[in-house]
């Protein structure tokens, strides 16, 4: 079994113990709930296999709410254990332990919580906004979402079986390399990044295929919603970065597994090389996860102002010089390595450049709001608070941007503030709004109103209780990821921190009773007729939730906000007591590819792990032969006859406005 | 925009209760407190040349910043409230969508501020870039620097001696850093002084400092480097010259000699603990070691 025994699950760690035991038994008790409920063929059938756009964004949306309460204890234990440890105290979780935590949550927290959500939004959404039947390559949507979720797994086995990395999220060589930690950690980290981003990749290969090929009839660039650009900017980031990042994780297999020295402190090895190389993904990573967020906030506040975006064109410019500029920009992640002073200037302007189309976008809010009649739902809440806190996170970073303010800020308590200002006043909020906004597209019910303004409280002030404290202990000299702090004076800082934190908690739970309580309502907030919002773009001429051919004939574009535009015109008599033909449709058929491929994935990454090399080929042998028979497959698509399309649009009417 | 005037504005912020008055009070004292605090130590209490610098750049850029920053965030609040779906008396424009005026000026607004905080970055990376040695007449103090884990190891080449966790300098001379790595990497801060940089394996990096006045400052490792990390900390103590070079020579006439044998003793994985100094150092021992060419200097952590 290789390195693998029965040493490897920590018996005499009772904190690890409890939290996986409990863990271990909500997953038993849900397991068994849905074999004693006969559940599994329709999940099979519904779920799993479907590949489905909506539902595999659904599926994206749901791991991610997941992870986000395992990233978020993570970021609990954190800030409990700094609230006690100052002093002499030391706290309740030892070095090697808090190390973990610290890792475990900022790769949980990007990897498997903020890039699912993104995703999962962009998954849902595109196709529908593109007036298009679904992605470009179905099934190959479904193995990225099963290949996301097979890293998941093996992040979360690393809690019971081994151990995760110690190293932080970005697990810098030397530290990680097998000098230093000779441990599987390092390894649970690759491979789960390895297998998940793959998935990643393949998605944005099949997103941007989507977006570039696949819109409907009359919809150029220029008539494409703006969500849609956001998402092509953030896809051509993810071809274009990941690779970056997959060939460096290999790299760093290289030197663990077969003692190469790319990253090596001996035989010529260069650490700084990965750091260079990582920060190349790194930094467009960024991009990629705020540009859709973006995205929805423009949605959100053209909708809900009931005008169109101001600066439409504007906003597409500044959307792709973001793109391009995230690439030349990755240094400013480093100015204390000792560059020069050349190098570090041009970085430092080159990334403070990309603060003019981000304050331009800023602006394209404010006077969309302008002259609006804002109905103050959800969403706008949440886009509010947004303007109000990315500005800023924006502020500090262009700050930090300037390499001498750097040169005493780099590492501190001040960055990690600074970029869970913009990472949860922009990406959280925005796929917070997101999901309040298009989950009446999705379930055909909108959520619990009230309760989604307390969730909004509980983030947006719990926001700036957990960080802005963290500002000031940065100024104060309070350096990241230190386990244990000296001076006593940062304590109660340390405490309002916590509290911060306690009540994103409670925000988090309240989602939790937001759902429960929407679906118990479901029949109250039913939304018959598609568009629950007023909205201007092509998802809403859709019934809630759409068919799984989502359109029965494809829209006819003619400018942007097309179904805004097909609402003002007004329609004939005649045209709407017009007989609509219809014809028969294909729709590609459920796929078990992805779910084998994943089982296979974790099998490979899980022996590899733990160099359990007969499982390895397992696993490879096992991933081979399901492509090979993917590859053979001939039933691609399943033919839905025109008269079941006919009769669910009678039911479903859309109201005779088809665009 | 007429809409937006302020006088028509006033009737609706003065209806606004109290208790949001008394809230906004309650948060711009804890902030005012919090700024203060602040203010006490670390980065805004600079006692060098280099970290004054560095505090006026953070004070200039912050203020270029929330000249526009302020005004942005109040006009989302009064946009947002006025134009609320209920206020019938805000003009609802449902096409207004461009105005090529508007465009220019939210174009020019980050552009400008853009140009003005470039050209602090691109002055201030030359000027404060950390290998360049600071202007002064006095000549500076060599010190070379080794991170070890989980201590810090400071050499007095000129001196020939060393301190092991304990950084003891003139005040009022230029400190002109040598550093390395026998480890991971680290981060050689010291927050009251000024500029951090990175201490790496196999490399030297160079910072210039100085300690203005005499005092004692807190200086860490800013670059995770593993368990040890925490404790990772060590005294920078500024004295007057004279008490330097006392320290300097009673120095030399106590303790062991740093050399390969010490160094093999010193790269093995121990937490930072007490300050301890060596009367001797062998000659080019930082060289050895910054060039990868000591055997001793690859310690195998244990899980």
């Amino acid at each position: 079994m290789g390195r693998l025994s029965w040493a490897a699950i920590p018996f005499d760690q009772p904190v690890v113990m409890i939290a996986s035991g409990t863990v271990g038994f909500v997953i038993f008790c849900v397991l068994a709930l849905v074999t004693v409920k006969g559940w599994w063929p329709y999940l099979w059938r519904e779920w799993i296999t479907s590949v489905d756009h909506k539902r595999i964004g659904v599926m994206y949306i749901l791991l991610a709410l997941l992870m986000l309460v395992r990233g978020f204890s993570d970021a609990m234990l954190m800030r409990s254990q700094l609230a006690l440890a100052a002093g002499h105290a030391q706290g309740y979780l030892p070095p090697e332990h808090y190390d973990q935590i610290f890792s475990a949550h900022g790769t949980i927290m990007i990897f498997f919580v903020a890039m699912p959500f993104v995703v999962g939004l962009m998954n849902f959404v595109l196709p529908l906004q593109l007036g298009v039947r679904d992605v470009a390559f179905p099934v190959l949507n479904s193995v990225s979402f099963w290949l996301t979720a097979a890293g998941v797994l093996l992040v979360n086995v690393s809690l019971v079986v081994g151990e995760f990395a110690r190293t932080g999220w970005l697990a810098y060589p030397p530290l990680s390399e097998v000098a230093y930690s000779p441990g599987v950690g390092v390894d649970y980290y690759l491979w789960s990044l390895q297998i998940s981003g793959l998935g990643t990749l393949l998605s944005g290969i099949n997103l941007l295929t989507t977006i570039l090929k696949l819109r409907a009839p009359g919809m150029g660039y220029r008539q494409m919603p703006i969500f849609c650009w956001t998402a092509l900017a953030s896809n051509l980031l993810i071809v274009a970065s990941f690779p970056i990042l997959t060939a460096t994780f290999a790299m760093l297999l290289l030197d663990r597994y077969c003692g190469f020295h790319f990253f090596t402190n001996d035989l010529g090895g260069n650490p700084m090389m990965y750091i260079n190389l990582i920060w190349s993904w790194g930094h467009p990573e960024v991009y990629i996860l705020i540009l859709p967020a973006f995205g929805v906030f423009s949605e959100v506040v053209a909708t809900f102002s009931g005008k169109p975006l101001f600066g439409r064109r504007s906003m597409v410019m500044a959307t792709m010089v973001i793109c391009v500029l995230s690439f030349l920009v990755w240094l400013h992640h480093f100015f204390t390595m000792g560059a020069g002073a050349d190098v570090n200037g041009f970085f430092g302007i080159m990334t403070m450049i990309i603060a003019v189309p981000t304050g331009v976008k800023i602006f394209n809010w404010l006077f969309t709001l302008y002259g609006g009649r804002i109905r103050f739902t959800v969403p706008v809440y949440w886009a509010i608070g947004f303007m109000v806190t990315f500005v800023i996170g924006g502020m500090t970073g262009v700050l930090m941007a300037i390499p001498p303010a750097d040169f005493v800020l780099h590492n501190s308590l001040f960055l990690i503030a600074h970029f869970h200002n913009v990472a949860i006043g922009g990406v959280v909020f925005g796929v917070m709004a997101g999901i309040s906004y298009w989950f009446p597209k999705a379930f055909g019910f909108t959520l619990h109103e009230r309760l989604g303004k307390a969730v909004f409280w509980c983030w947006f002030v719990g926001f700036y209780l957990a960080f802005m404290p963290l500002y000031v202990l940065g100024l104060m000299g309070a350096t990241r990821r230190m386990q244990h702090y000296s001076n006593i004076h940062w304590q109660p800082l340390m405490l309002v921190a916590l509290a911060g934190a306690l009540l994103i908690l409670l925000g988090i739970a309240l989602t939790g009773v937001q759902l429960a309580v929407s679906i118990r309502q479901r029949e109250r907030n039913r939304d018959v007729t598609g568009d629950p919002w007023n909205g201007r773009t092509l998802e809403w001429s859709t019934p809630s939730p759409p068919p799984a051919w989502n359109f029965s004939h494809l829209p006819q574009v003619g400018r942007a906000d097309a179904f805004w535009a097909t609402k003002q015109e007004p329609v004939a008599a005649e045209d709407r007591n017009a007989k609509r033909t219809y014809g028969s449709l294909h729709i590609p058929r459920n796929n078990p590819t992805g779910v084998y491929l994943a089982f296979f994935a974790v099998l490979l990454g899980f022996s590899l792990i733990w160099r359990i090399w007969w499982g390895a080929g397992l696993g490879l042998l096992g991933a081979i032969v399901v492509g090979l028979m993917q590859a053979w497959r001939t039933d691609g698509e399943i033919e839905v006859p025109a008269e079941k399309v006919e009769a669910f649009e009678r039911i479903h009417g859309v109201k005779g406005r088809a665009v | 925009m007429h809409a937006a005037s302020p006088d028509r504005m006033s009737p609706e912020v003065t209806r606004t209760p109290s208790a949001s008055a008394m809230w906004l009070r309650a948060i711009s004292m804890t902030c005012a407190a919090m700024l203060m605090a602040s203010c006490k130590e670390g980065v805004l209490d600079p006692h060098g040349p280099v970290g004054k610098a560095e505090r006026v750049i953070l004070y200039d850029s912050t203020a270029i910043m929330l000249a526009v920053v302020i005004p942005v965030i109040v006009l989302t609040l009064v946009f947002a409230w006025w134009f609320r779906a209920k206020n019938r008396r805000a003009r609802y424009r449902p096409d207004f969508e461009y105005s090529g005026r508007i465009e220019m000026i939210i174009w020019s607004i980050p552009a400008l501020v853009i140009v003005f905080l470039g050209g602090i970055a691109w002055t201030g990376s030359h000027d404060l870039d950390p290998p360049v040695p600071l202007a002064e007449s006095t000549a500076p103090l060599d010190i070379e620097v080794i991170s070890l884990d989980w201590r810090w190891l400071f050499i007095y080449p000129h001196e020939g001696i060393a301190s092991l966790n304990r950084l003891v300098v003139p005040a009022g001379v230029p400190l002109r850093f040598r550093l390395t790595s026998t480890t991971v990497m680290n981060s050689f801060f010291v927050p009251q002084l000024g500029s951090q940089i990175y201490a790496m394996p196999n490399m030297v990096t160079r910072l210039n400092l100085e300690a203005d006045q005499p005092g004692t400052f807190e200086g860490l490792s800013a670059q995770f480097s593993g368990d040890g990390f925490s404790d990772m900390r060590f005294n920078l103590v500024s004295m007057a010259p004279e008490a330097f070079k006392e320290w300097a020579s009673t120095t030399k006439t106590q303790g062991g000699v740093l050399d390969t044998s010490t160094i093999a003793e010193l790269v093995k994985p121990a937490k930072a603990e007490g300050a301890q100094t060596y009367a001797q150092v062998s000659e080019g021992l930082f060289d050895r070691i910054s060039s990868g060419h000591m055997a001793a200097v690859s310690p195998q952590r244990g899980q």
